[in-house]
C-alpha cells in the first residue's frame, strides 16, 4: 500500500454508518488496526467500546482523530470531535491509493453513493430513497428466510434473472413475494435481488452519466457479497482489471477519516478521547416525542381485559366428531389455516411465516390436520384465498378460491353482524373496506409505496436483535415514543436512524414505529380525517394487530374503541372456511391423505413465446404430472387463443396507431417517439409530415428492453414511468438514423372547451427539454422541439414553416397550411374512430350482458409497458374495456371542485360522470406513480362516483410487472358488485 | 363535483381577519401592513412545528406537493388553536396560475376547510391572473403599487442581511437592523401616499445602515438557494435551510421575490410571441415590465453606488441566462426562471447551489434536475445539489448531502 499519511503521528478514523461502526488506526503511514462491527443502534456505546479495545495501542501517545458517517454526525458534534462527510472521506482515500480510478460505487447500510473522479468530478448520494442498499438486502434475506451469507451463496447458482422493480425496496418486495409464492427458485430470486440493487444504483444515482473505466467498489455489502459483485461487473460490462474490490473496501470511510484527521491536526490522548465520547454518550437530544401509549398500568390492564373478551369458541379436535371445513389464507409472507367445525367453532389454527415456500408449509399443515382428523372428522369443503391462491389450489385440489377481501369480510361479518369498517394490516398489505347495506362499499388497498408495514416492524425488530413479540412489549411501556412521521416505510428507515442518532431508547422506537404504521394506514391509505370517516363498528385484524402497541396506537389515533378478534391473524382463513361451508357440494376435491404422502412439487422457469411480451413463466409441476403456470399476463401461455376476447378500446387504439403508414414520399425522414403526448397526437403530426412528402418513423410500444436502452440518461428518478420510457424511444429512433426527431413543446393541449383551460401537464409539455439537455446523441440528428400552438392552424403553420424550412427544401406557407389541414383531418378521423368504437363496444356489451369498464388514464396509458396488460386482465375477468377518450363526449363538461385546466384530466371527470350515470359501467383509474396532478384528480373522480353511489377503484402503476395486486383489486370489485346485486 | 363555497363580501372587510400563510416573513409583514391601510384586517401566521405538518397530512391528499400540505396545515393548525373565531376569519392564499398543479392550492384549501369543519371560512385568492373573480377582496392598483415596493424592500433587506450577518462582529446586529427597518417601512407603506423619490432615498438609507454594521473576516463560501418558491424561501418548508447554511459557515445568496413577479408578467409576453394569443394582454405586460425593470434598476443602482455589497442581477439579464438549457416558453411552476437563477448565481461567482424542491415536483423534473447535467458540463466549477423536501424526508439526510457539497467547496 502506498504511504497513506506523511507524518508518523498515529491517526484514528471512526466511521459510524447506519448499521455498522468502523475504526481504522494509521501509524507511520500504514494501517495497523481496523475493526468492522454492527452497532445495533447503540451508537455511542459501541464507539466507546471499540475505542476501549484500542486502549493498549493508543495509551501514552498523542494522535489525531476524526469521525465520519451518517450516524457519526450527531456524536461528533456532541463530543466536539472533528467531523468529515463520508463521501468526501472516501474520495480522499481513492485519490491517494488508486488515482486512476474513474468512478467509485459505495453501498452502505442505508446509503448508496457514486463518485465520479474523472471528467468533471461529481459525487452523488441517495436522496430520500434508501432502496437498493445493505438494509434492503438484509430485508430481502429475511423475506427468503436465509442469512445474508446464504443469500449470497444462493445467488451464485442462478440460472435466470427475474425483473424486479428497482426504484424502491418496497416495490421490489412486492415483486419478490409473488415470485416466491409462485414457486420460483430461491437461487434465481437471490440473484434477481442483487440485480435490482445494481439497477437501482445505476438508475437512481448515475442519473444520466455512464459508469465506465476503472470502477472501485466499496462498503460492507460489496465487500461481503460475491454475487452482488458479479452482478455489478457484468451489468457494467467491466473487465477484471477494471473492477476494483480493495481489501480496505469496508473500512474505506474510516480510513479517509484518519487521513482527514492527520491534516486537521488537533492531537488527542486516549484519556481525552474517551472522556469526550463519554460526555457525548451522556447527552440526550431527542426532538419530536409523543405521549406514551399507556399513561398508567391500570389503563393497560383495562385495555387487555377489554380485548381479551373478543374471542371465538374453540373446540378440542380430539373430542369432536363430524364434518369440518378448511380455510387456507396463503398470504404474501405468512400462511394461515383454519379448520372449522360444522357449527363454526375453531378446531385448529395455524399462523406462521411461509419461509418463502408456501406449498411446503401447506403440505406440512395438511398432513398435521389429517392426523388430527383421524377417522372422526371429515373435511367436507375447502377454500383458499390470498396471493398464493391459485398455486395452492392447483397443488392440493382445494375446492374453491375467493378473493381475500371477500374472505375477510365474511369472517368479520360472522364476528360482528353490524360491522361497517374492516381494517386489515398484514405482513405487506393494508386492506380496508367499508360496509354499507351488507355489502362491501369501497375497498382501499395500500399503494405499492407504503406497503410492507407489518413486516417492516418485524424486520426492524430483528435488525435490532429482538423478536417481534418482545419488541412490541417494549413499546407498550415506552415513556416517550419517538415521532417517526408517516410516509413510506423506506423513509421511516431514515427517521429511525435519526432517532437512534439522537440516542432514543429501543422501547421508544418500537412504540414510535407502531404509531407510524397506524398513521400510515389512517392517513395514507384510508385518508380519513376522523373516526366518523371510518365507521361505528370497526373490526381490525391481520397479523399486525396481534401487536398490542399497534392496536393501542390505532385506538388512540382515531379516538374510538375497536374490536380485535382473538383470531385477528387468521381471519382470512376463517372467512375462507366459512365460504367453504357456504359453497360446499358435499364431496371435497381436496387432496387425499394418501395422495398427500406422495406429494411432490418442482418448479422451473421459462419464457413465454406467445407474443412479444415474453412473460417470464414459472412452471410448477406436482406429483402425477399436474402443472400450474404463473407469471403470464395473458392466457396464451396456457395454450388458449385470444380469439374469444371481448371488445377492448386499448387494443383498438394500439392497433390504429401501429397501422399508421411510413409515408410514400422521398423527402426527409422524421422520427416520432411514441410516448407521452405523442400517443394522442401521432395522427396529427404523422398526417402533417406525410402530406409534406416526408417519411415518418413512429416507434412502437415500449418494453423493458427499450426502457433499459434509455435508462442511463434519465436525470430525475422520481419522474413518472411514461416519461422515463421516452428516453428509450429516442435511442431506438436514433438507431434508425432519421433526418430529424420531433417532439414539440406544447404548453397547451387541444382545447376541448371543457375546463377553465387546456394545459398539458408540465412533464408532457416540456419533456423535450430534458431530452435535449441529457441525451448528447441527439446531436447526431436534428432534434425539433418548437413551442407550438395546436389550437390555431394559422399559428401552427407559421411556426412549422420556420422549423422545417431547412429540412424540407422549397417549403411554402401555403403547402404547410394544406399539410396542417390534412393533419387535423387525420387527428379528427382518429378521435372519431375511437369514439365510434367506444359506442360499438358499449352496445356490444349491453347486447351480451357484459360489464363495461372505463379504464381511465391518459392516452399514453395504452402502452402495454405502462399499463402492464391491465386492460387484457380486465377483459379476461369479463369486462368490456373502454377508454376515457372514447366515452367522454357522451356527457357534457362537468363542474368540479378543483381547478379543471388540463385537457387530459378534464376527460376523467366526464368519464366519471358517465360511469356514475350507468349501472353497468364501472370506472377504474390508472395512476402513474409520481403523477403529481393525479393527486388532485383522484379525489375528485372518487367524489363524482361516490356521489352516484358507485365504487371507485384506483390502480397505481409504475415499473412493477406483477399483476397479482391488480387482480385482487379487480376481483374484489367484481365480488363487491355481485354482493350488491344479491343484496338488492 | 362542484360545491358552493363562501364568498368574501365587502362587509367582511370590517368583521373578518384575513390570515396570511408564512413564506417570507419580512416581505409579508410589509404586505400585511399595506392591506390594513386599505381597510382589511390581516394577521400573519407564525405557527410552525409538528402540528402544521400533521394537520396538512390529515386534510390534504398526501401525494400533493409539500407546500400545499404546509400552507393548508398551517391554516388548520392556527384555526384549531382556538385563537380565532371561525366566523370572523378568512384565509388568503397566493395563486400564480398556469399549468403547474400549484394553481390548485386554493381548491384544496377549500376542500380541507370543509372537511375540517370550517365550511364558512372564505378563501381569498391573491393572484394577478384574473382567477377567482367576484370577491370582495380586490387587489386595486394603489395596493399593487405598494406591494411592489414591499417586494423590493423585502428583497433588499434579505440581500443585505445575508451579506452582512455572516461577518458581523456583534452577533444579532443585522437581524435587529432588519426588524427595525421592517417597522419603519411598515409605517411608510401604510401612509397615504408613496413617493417615488422618498423610496429611492430609503434604499440608500437602508444600505447605509447595513454598511455601518461592523464586520470582519475573509469572504466565506457562498451558497445559493434556488428552487420551488415555497421551499426556497420558507424556513418551515426547507427545515430552516438558511440558518443551517450560515451555521456551517457559509454566506447565503437567495435570488429575490421580484424576479418571480417579473417572471409571471414576462410569461404573458412570451405566450403572445410563441402562440400568437392574447396579444392585448401582452401589450399590457410589456408596459408593466418596463416599470418593474426600472424599479428594480433603482435598487441595483443604489447598491452599486454605495459599493460594498453585491447587487442582484437585473431581470432583463437574468431572463437571457437560461436560454442554452430551457426555452423561455417553459413556464409552468418556476419554469425557466429556476434554470436562469442557477446560471445567474454561477455568474455572480456563487459556485455552490442548493436546488430545493418538494418531492415529486413536476416542473422541477424539467427545469431543476433536468438541466443539472448540461449546466455542470458547461460550468465544471459549479456544484449543484438537489434536495427534496416532504413530510417524510429527514433532516439528517438533507443536511448530510449539503455537507458533502460544502466539504467539496472547501477543498
Amino acid at each position: 500500500m502506498t504511504q497513506l499519511i506523511q507524518n508518523a503521528q498515529p491517526s484514528l478514523g471512526i466511521d459510524i454508518g447506519s448499521t455498522t461502526a468502523k475504526v481504522v488506526l494509521v501509524e507511520n503511514g500504514s494501517v495497523i488496526y481496523e475493526r468492522y462491527e454492527r452497532h445495533f443502534s447503540f451508537v455511542r456505546k459501541k464507539t466507546l467500546e471499540m475505542v476501549g479495545q484500542m486502549r493498549d495501542l493508543l495509551q501514552g501517545k498523542r494522535f489525531t482523530v476524526a469521525v465520519s458517517g451518517s450516524a457519526g454526525l450527531g456524536m461528533a458534534k456532541a463530543a466536539g470531535l472533528p467531523f468529515v462527510q463520508e463521501v468526501f472521506a472516501t474520495g480522499e482515500v481513492v485519490r491517494r491509493l488508486e488515482p486512476d480510478t474513474s468512478a467509485v460505487i459505495e453501498l452502505g447500510g442505508e446509503d448508496a453513493k457514486i463518485l465520479f473522479l474523472k471528467g468533471g468530478a461529481d459525487e452523488r448520494m441517495n436522496g430520500s430513497c434508501a432502496g437498493g442498499t445493505g438494509a434492503f438486502i438484509d430485508q430481502m434475506a429475511t423475506l427468503l428466510d436465509v442469512t445474508a451469507d446464504e443469500l449470497d451463496a444462493l445467488s451464485l447458482n442462478y440460472t435466470k434473472l427475474y425483473p424486479i422493480a428497482s426504484r424502491c425496496g418496497v416495490f421490489a418486495k412486492s415483486d419478490i413475494q409473488p415470485l416466491l409464492n409462485q414457486g420460483a427458485r430461491k437461487e434465481d430470486v437471490a440473484a434477481s435481488i442483487y440485480q435490482a440493487v445494481v439497477n437501482q444504483t445505476i438508475a437512481g444515482l448515475a442519473q444520466g452519466r455512464r459508469i465506465s473505466g476503472k470502477v472501485m467498489f466499496l462498503g460492507g455489502p460489496l465487500y461481503y457479497c460475491k454475487g452482488l459483485r458479479r452482478r455489478f461487473t457484468e451489468t457494467l460490462g467491466l473487465s477484471e482489471e477494471d473492477a476494483l474490490f480493495p481489501e480496505y473496501g469496508r473500512v474505506c470511510v474510516a480510513l479517509g477519516a484518519a487521513i482527514y484527521a492527520a491534516q486537521d491536526g488537533t492531537a488527542y490522548t486516549y484519556e481525552a478521547l474517551a472522556r469526550a465520547l463519554e460526555n457525548a454518550a451522556g447527552q440526550d437530544t431527542v426532538s419530536g416525542r409523543l405521549a406514551p401509549l399507556f399513561a398508567t398500568d391500570e389503563e393497560y390492564e383495562r385495555f387487555t381485559a377489554r380485548h381479551g373478551a373478543a374471542t371465538v369458541d374453540f373446540t378440542d379436535p380430539a373430542c369432536y366428531t363430524g364434518d369440518a371445513y378448511l380455510g387456507i389464507d396463503c398470504g404474501s409472507t405468512t400462511t394461515k389455516l383454519v379448520l372449522m367445525s360444522d357449527d363454526c367453532r375453531i378446531l385448529y389454527t395455524y399462523y406462521n411465516s411461509n419461509k418463502g415456500n408456501p406449498t411446503e408449509t401447506v403440505r406440512e399443515q395438511l398432513a398435521a390436520i389429517y392426523d388430527l382428523c383421524a377417522d372422526r372428522i371429515r373435511i367436507r369443503g375447502s377454500a383458499v384465498t390470498g396471493y398464493g391462491e391459485e398455486l395452492i389450489r392447483a397443488a392440493f385440489g382445494v375446492d374453491s378460491g375467493l378473493v381475500e377481501t371477500m374472505a375477510h369480510y365474511l369472517a368479520a361479518r360472522y364476528f360482528n353482524p353490524d360491522v361497517d369498517f374492516i381494517l386489515d394490516i398484514g405482513g405487506q398489505d393494508i386492506k380496508c373496506f367499508k360496509i354499507k347495506n351488507n355489502s362491501i362499499d369501497s375497498i382501499l388497498l395500500n399503494e405499492a409505496c407504503s406497503s410492507g408495514c407489518g413486516s417492516f416492524i418485524e424486520t426492524f425488530a430483528k435488525s435490532m436483535g429482538y423478536e417481534i413479540a418482545e419488541f412490541a412489549k417494549l413499546g407498550l411501556k415506552a415513556a416517550a415514543p419517538v415521532d417517526l412521521g408517516s410516509r413510506c416505510t423506506v423513509f421511516m428507515n431514515s427517521s429511525v436512524k435519526q432517532a437512534q442518532k439522537d440516542g432514543a431508547d429501543v422501547s421508544d422506537i418500537s412504540a414510535g414505529l407502531s404509531v407510524s404504521v397506524v398513521k400510515n394506514a389512517i392517513y395514507k391509505v384510508i385518508r380519513a380525517s376522523g373516526p366518523d370517516d371510518l365507521g361505528e363498528h370497526i373490526v381490525v385484524q391481520g397479523g399486525t394487530f396481534y401487536n398490542d402497541a399497534v392496536l393501542r396506537a390505532f385506538e388512540t389515533e382515531i379516538g374510538r374503541e375497536v374490536i380485535r378478534p382473538a383470531i385477528a391473524g387468521v381471519m382470512g382463513a376463517y372467512g375462507a372456511a366459512l365460504y367453504a361451508k357456504n359453497t360446499h357440494t358435499g364431496r371435497s376435491t381436496l387432496i387425499t391423505r394418501q395422495a398427500l404422502a406422495d406429494f411432490s412439487h418442482k418448479s422451473a422457469s421459462s419464457v413465454c413465446k406467445g407474443c412479444t411480451n415474453h412473460c417470464h413463466l414459472t412452471v410448477n409441476t406436482f406429483a402425477g404430472g399436474k402443472k400450474y403456470v404463473s407469471g403470464n399476463q395473458c392466457e396464451r401461455a396456457l395454450g388458449i387463443s385470444a380469439a374469444q376476447s371481448l371488445p377492448n378500446l386499448y387494443e383498438f387504439k394500439r392497433q390504429y396507431l401501429a397501422a399508421l403508414p411510413t409515408g410514400q414520399g422521398d423527402g426527409p425522414t422524421v422520427g416520432l417517439p411514441l410516448a407521452l403526448g405523442m400517443y394522442e397526437l401521432a395522427p396529427l403530426w404523422h398526417g402533417i409530415f406525410t402530406a409534406l412528402g416526408m417519411r415518418v418513423i413512429l416507434t412502437g410500444s415500449s418494453s423493458k428492453k427499450l426502457y433499459a436502452k434509455g435508462q442511463y440518461s434519465i436525470p430525475s428518478d422520481t419522474v413518472c414511468y411514461p416519461a422515463k420510457l421516452m428516453h428509450g424511444h429516442i435511442v431506438e429512433l436514433l438507431e434508425r438514423k432519421p433526418d430529424a426527431i420531433f417532439y414539440p413543446r406544447l404548453t397547451y393541449n387541444v382545447d376541448e372547451r371543457a375546463g377553465s383551460n387546456h394545459y398539458n401537464c408540465p412533464v408532457v409539455a416540456y419533456y423535450s427539454e430534458v431530452l435535449a439537455d441529457n441525451m448528447e446523441e441527439l446531436e447526431q440528428t436534428r432534434f425539433l422541439y418548437p413551442y407550438l400552438n395546436i389550437n390555431s392552424q394559422k399559428e401552427l403553420s407559421k411556426e412549422l414553416l420556420r422549423e422545417l424550412k431547412d429540412l424540407v427544401p422549397g417549403l411554402s406557407l401555403s403547402r404547410v397550411r394544406q399539410a396542417v389541414k390534412a393533419g387535423f383531418a387525420a387527428l379528427h378521423d382518429y378521435m372519431n374512430a375511437v369514439y365510434a368504437q367506444g359506442l360499438q363496444a358499449i352496445a356490444w356489451a349491453r347486447e351480451h350482458g357484459k360489464r363495461i369498464m372505463v379504464l381511465c388514464g391518459r392516452p399514453y396509458h395504452i402502452d402495454p409497458e405502462i399499463s402492464h396488460g391491465i386492460d387484457k386482465l380486465a377483459g379476461a375477468l369479463g369486462f368490456v374495456v373502454v377508454s376515457e377518450d372514447s366515452i367522454f363526449p357522451l356527457t357534457d363538461p362537468i363542474k368540479v371542485d378543483v381547478l379543471d385546466q388540463w385537457t387530459y384530466h378534464s376527460r376523467l371527470y366526464r368519464a366519471a360522470k358517465y360511469a356514475g350515470e350507468h349501472s353497468d359501467t364501472e370506472l377504474v383509474q390508472l395512476v402513474s406513480f409520481g403523477c403529481g396532478i393525479d393527486a388532485i384528480t383522484t379525489d375528485e373522480v372518487r367524489a363524482i362516483l361516490e356521489g352516484q353511489d358507485k365504487l371507485y377503484t384506483q390502480i397505481k402503476i409504475d415499473e412493477i410487472t406483477n399483476l397479482g395486486a391488480v387482480k385482487i383489486r379487480l376481483r374484489s370489485l367484481i365480488g363487491a358488485l355481485e354482493e350488491r346485486r344479491t343484496a338488492q | 363535483m362542484k360545491s358552493e363555497y363562501p364568498i368574501f363580501t365587502k362587509e367582511m372587510r370590517k368583521t373578518h381577519t384575513i390570515l396570511l400563510p408564512n413564506m417570507l416573513p419580512m416581505h409579508e409583514k410589509l404586505m400585511a401592513r399595506i392591506f390594513s391601510a386599505f381597510g382589511y384586517k390581516t394577521e400573519l401566521l407564525t405557527n410552525s412545528g409538528h402540528g402544521v405538518i400533521e394537520q396538512g397530512q390529515k386534510y390534504v391528499h398526501n401525494d400533493t406537493c409539500y407546500p400545499a400540505l404546509l400552507v393548508i396545515g398551517q391554516f388548520l393548525d392556527a384555526l384549531g388553536s382556538g385563537k380565532y373565531d371561525p366566523d370572523k376569519v378568512a384565509v388568503l392564499i397566493t395563486q400564480t396560475g398556469g399549468g403547474c398543479r400549484a394553481s390548485n392550492y386554493i381548491h384544496l384549501l377549500r376542500k380541507a376547510l370543509r372537511r375540517a369543519g370550517y365550511p364558512q371560512i372564505p378563501v381569498l385568492s391573491f393572484n394577478i391572473s384574473g382567477l377567482e373573480k367576484g370577491s370582495g377582496f380586490r387587489i386595486t392598483l394603489p395596493i399593487l403599487h405598494r406591494l411592489l415596493y414591499a417586494v423590493l424592500c423585502g428583497d433588499l433587506l434579505m440581500l443585505l442581511r445575508n451579506q452582512v450577518k455572516p461577518y458581523e462582529l456583534e452577533s444579532g446586529t443585522a437581524d435587529a437592523l432588519c426588524d427595525k427597518w421592517v417597522d419603519r417601512l411598515t409605517d411608510q407603506m401604510g401612509g397615504s401616499r408613496i413617493r417615488y423619490r422618498k423610496m429611492k432615498e430609503t434604499y440608500r438609507e437602508i444600505i447605509g445602515d447595513f454598511a455601518g454594521i461592523r464586520r470582519e473576516g475573509p469572504r466565506k463560501i457562498r451558497v445559493g438557494i434556488v428552487g420551488e418558491i415555497f421551499v426556497k424561501y420558507s424556513p418551515l418548508g426547507n427545515n430552516d435551510l438558511e440558518r443551517f447554511l450560515m451555521d456551517e459557515g457559509a454566506e447565503v445568496v437567495v435570488p429575490g421575490l421580484a424576479d418571480f413577479c417579473m417572471y409571471c408578467v414576462y410569461n404573458n409576453i412570451v405566450d403572445a410571441r410563441l402562440y400568437g394569443v392574447r396579444k392585448l394582454s401582452a401589450m399590457g405586460a410589456r408596459w408593466i415590465m418596463r416599470i418593474l425593470l426600472k424599479k428594480q434598476r433603482d435598487v441595483i443602482d443604489a447598491i452599486r453606488s454605495q459599493g460594498e455589497f453585491d447587487p442582484p442581477t437585473p431581470f432583463d439579464h437574468t431572463l437571457t441566462l437560461g436560454a442554452d438549457y430551457v426555452g423561455c416558453g417553459t413556464k409552468m411552476g418556476e419554469g425557466w426562471l429556476l434554470t436562469s437563477e442557477m446560471i445567474e448565481l454561477a455568474e455572480q461567482g456563487v459556485k455552490n447551489i442548493v436546488c430545493t424542491q418538494p418531492f415529486g415536483c413536476l416542473p422541477n423534473h424539467i427545469v431543476g434536475k433536468g438541466v443539472m447535467k448540461p449546466i455542470k458540463a458547461a460550468n465544471p466549477d459549479v456544484n449543484i445539489v438537489a434536495i427534496d423536501y416532504d413530510p417524510g424526508a429527514t433532516r439528517i439526510n438533507q443536511e448530510n448531502r449539503i455537507k458533502l457539497m460544502l466539504a467539496n467547496a472547501k477543498r
